[in-house]
């Protein structure tokens, strides 16, 4: 498969996620030695019976203190396969935002519960937010199955209650996988105490997976421009390149394009790089495209395929991840962030908030710390967007507290649980 | 239709030259931390490709303590030159002649950088700074954002940082406050060399095999240079080594090697079992929280 997948994991306390991720590390030889040594020690001092390998990943002095992990920290390893972005999110219910942090940007969730005690509150919420930052692959890690015997009965409950509720929330194909993280049993190598179960080991399968590239090639191309390259030198006085990020699809020299706000059309002159021009550039390249008119193009203005382009709109419907202690009413004014675009906005009405737990709507005076709901939002001046259901980049948007400078939410373009509204 | 698949080094390429176009264009006053090293001159391969065929749009920077590999302070200036880019030095002998800092018994002057980092800062008025940390090299770094906000003694609050979001990066400050930015966040050491040796980057000559004299201390090799001498129980010999980092060329340790191109040290780093820090960096085994303190601080 090669390339890079990045996950994102979740768990409650104690679910054994960070000896998780330190097995993962340890059995795929990504460890150090001197960090090892480190942790050995750690592990001695603390009186532990064992090598604690979650201490690999407990950064903070804070965390080792309490035991727990306060923020999302990423780690990196590599299997000859594939390289791998881990993005360890911490499991408490105050701590939503991080969770939702961590499955922005991942290509697969890796969800654990406790053999235990089954599906849990967590357990639901972590599935609802994988579900409603649309993260494209979702592994149910059932961890401790030491404890229970190596039960597959016990397995198969947890797994038919995972599904159950995973059927309301249109998520992605979903993969459980019996484990035991303390011992290593199918986090890299497929064990023999579970000889019931037939499928991959959890490296297995995050080194097979696919990663999504799905919308390369069905949607139109989305060029937010970033920084207008104006040399304005001797050897080149009249050069202009828009500079940006492909976000969606792919782009080539000779595609007719609109230019957003301004609604002009035009043709791709040349796609290029510091290494030369491009025959085609695909989403999430790094790419200089001149166009073959003069046109005013300038940060924050989208170059789109002009046949497929996203919609311009100053008023939209958004389900919102609330991120700040004090609550969002209606009629907050803020900055909203969006591509390579800020405007201002205001949240003009709240429609109603979402219990990830249980999925039922509710009425919608305010939103809280860590509160999912539905919103209208307003902006000042158009802004270029999909359905976060339809592209994770062009629906995806961040708020900010003009005056604090805090990112206070993240938002995603129409109702992103779909069926459910 | 088939799609090419990005490599995981174009993917990280892509990133940090996409997290150096929204800086440039949403800060006043960028500059670029450049110390020699090889991951700030990755950053600066990145920002040369970011902005061309402009030229890079910022100022870099060098914190120099004083204690330099001569190796690295000349690389320094061709680059520099080559790019046809400014310099600014911020010097810690400034510092410490001025009594805003003292020398620490020992000499080690990584510690007095962050004095004189802040300084440059604020002389400068900087409001965001590229550093090459990497969030692999060390356990406090693994929480750090691209964006990460200092304020204006320019401390870092790891408790209380900004969410970040897809590629969405919040460089919200008021004057005086900065933001720090890490666009080489998601490389590993493994990357770093496997990008030098596919751009074929030019990096300083010590980090490749080659003879000097040095001593045992601390289990590391340090080289015999004016701020490193050894004591009198411990033996100079002379091998065949090669340095993994840059820093202070006082506590920044040799390891021995052979690897003499970057293809060598990229198959000697791929199968290493000691983390660059861990092995090389007297600074950084202090304790097991050091780094974190260092960082509150304003540390890079």
């Amino acid at each position: 498969m090669g390339g890079l997948l990045r996950f994102a994991t979740a768990g409650s306390v104690d679910d054994g996620k960070s000896t998780l991720i330190g097995r993962l590390l340890y059995d795929s030889k990504s460890v150090f030695a001197d960090q090892l040594e480190a942790v050995e020690k750690t592990s001695a001092d603390r009186g532990d019976d064992y090598t604690n390998l979650a201490l690999l990943t407990d950064g903070l002095r804070a965390e080792r203190e309490q035991g727990i992990t306060i923020d999302v920290a990423y780690r990196y390893f590599a299997t000859p396969e594939r390289t791998f972005i881990v993005a360890d999110t911490p499991g408490h219910v105050q701590y939503t935002r991080n969770m939702v942090t961590g499955a922005s940007t991942a290509d697969v969730a890796l969800v654990l519960v406790d053999a235990r005690k089954g599906v849990i509150e967590q357990t639901r919420r972590h599935a609802s937010l994988s579900a409603l930052l649309r993260v494209p692959h979702l592994v149910l890690a059932v961890n401790k199955m030491d404890l229970v015997d190596f039960d597959q009965a016990v397995f198969d409950g947890i797994v038919k209650d995972f599904r159950d509720f995973a059927a309301k929330l249109n998520l992605p194909d979903v993969v459980a996988i019996p484990m035991a993280a303390l011992q290593g049993d199918n986090v890299v190598n497929k064990s023999e105490r579970t000889p019931w179960y037939d499928g991959p080991a959890l490296l297995d399968f995050l080194e097979t997976v696919p990663v999504d590239t799905d919308h390369i090639g069905t949607l139109g191309a989305r060029f937010p421009v970033q920084y207008v390259i104006r040399p304005m030198s001797v050897e080149l006085p009249d050069y202009r390149g828009y500079a940006g990020t492909l976000s969606t699809g792919m782009l080539r020299a000779g595609d007719e394009v609109v230019v957003l706000p301004s609604g002009r059309r035009t043709t791709v002159a040349a796609v290029e790089t510091a290494d030369g021009p491009l025959d085609l550039a695909v989403a999430r390249q790094a790419i200089t495209v001149r166009l073959a008119d003069e046109v005013d193009v300038s940060r924050g203005d989208m170059i789109a395929a002009a046949d497929d382009a996203p919609r311009s709109a100053q008023e939209f419907e958004a389900t919102i991840c609330w991120m700040a202690d004090a609550p969002l009413v209606a009629g907050r004014r803020l900055l909203l962030k969006h591509t390579t675009r800020t405007v201002k906005a205001i949240v003009s009405a709240l429609i109603d908030t979402l219990d990830v737990t249980n999925l039922r709507t509710g009425d919608a005076a305010q939103l809280g710390l860590n509160d999912i709901g539905r919103v209208t939002m307003r902006t000042s001046s158009p802004v270029f967007i999909d359905d976060y259901n339809v592209d994770r980049s062009t629906g995806a948007f961040v708020l900010v507290d003009e005056a604090t400078g805090a990112t206070v939410a993240a938002g995603m373009v129409g109702s992103t649980l779909g069926g459910k509204h | 239709m088939s799609v090419m698949e990005l490599s995981q080094l174009d993917l990280l390429e892509a990133e940090g030259i996409h997290v150096m176009r929204e800086v440039a264009a949403e800060f006043e006053r960028p500059a670029l931390l450049f110390s020699g090293g090889k991951d700030s001159i990755v950053m600066v391969k990145l920002a040369e490709k970011a902005f061309w065929p402009g030229k890079i749009p910022f100022p870099l920077v060098h914190v120099d303590t004083g204690h330099n590999f001569h190796e690295v302070l000349a690389f320094r200036d061709w680059r520099v030159e080559d790019l046809g880019a400014r310099l600014v030095v911020g010097l810690v002998q400034d510092d410490i002649d001025a009594g805003r800092v003292t020398e620490i018994p020992g000499g080690l002057r990584n510690p007095l950088q962050t004095t004189t980092l802040l300084r440059t800062i604020e002389e400068n008025r900087f409001d965001a700074v590229f550093g090459g940390a990497r969030r692999d090299e060390e356990k406090a770094r693994a929480k750090e954002r691209f964006f990460s906000f200092r304020d204006a003694f320019g401390q870092w609050d790891p408790k209380n940082q900004r969410p970040e979001l897809w590629n969405l990066y919040n460089g919200k400050h008021n004057p005086g406050e900065h933001i720090r930015v890490f666009p080489l966040s998601n490389w590993t050491e493994l990357d770093i060399w496997r990008y030098i040796v596919r751009e074929k980057i030019e990096i300083p000559s010590i980090y490749f095999a080659h003879e000097r004299e040095v001593f045992e201390r601390d289990g590391m090799l340090l080289g015999v240079t004016e701020v490193s001498q050894p004591k009198p129980h411990e033996e100079v010999t002379t091998r065949t080594v090669r340095y993994r980092t840059v820093g202070d060329a006082s506590c920044t340790g040799a390891v021995a090697s052979t690897a003499a191109t970057p293809e060598e040290v990229l198959a000697e780093v791929a199968v290493t079992r000691l983390t660059e820090r861990g092995a090389t960096r007297a600074d950084d085994r202090a304790s097991e929280a050091a780094m974190e303190d260092r960082k509150k601080e304003g540390y890079f």
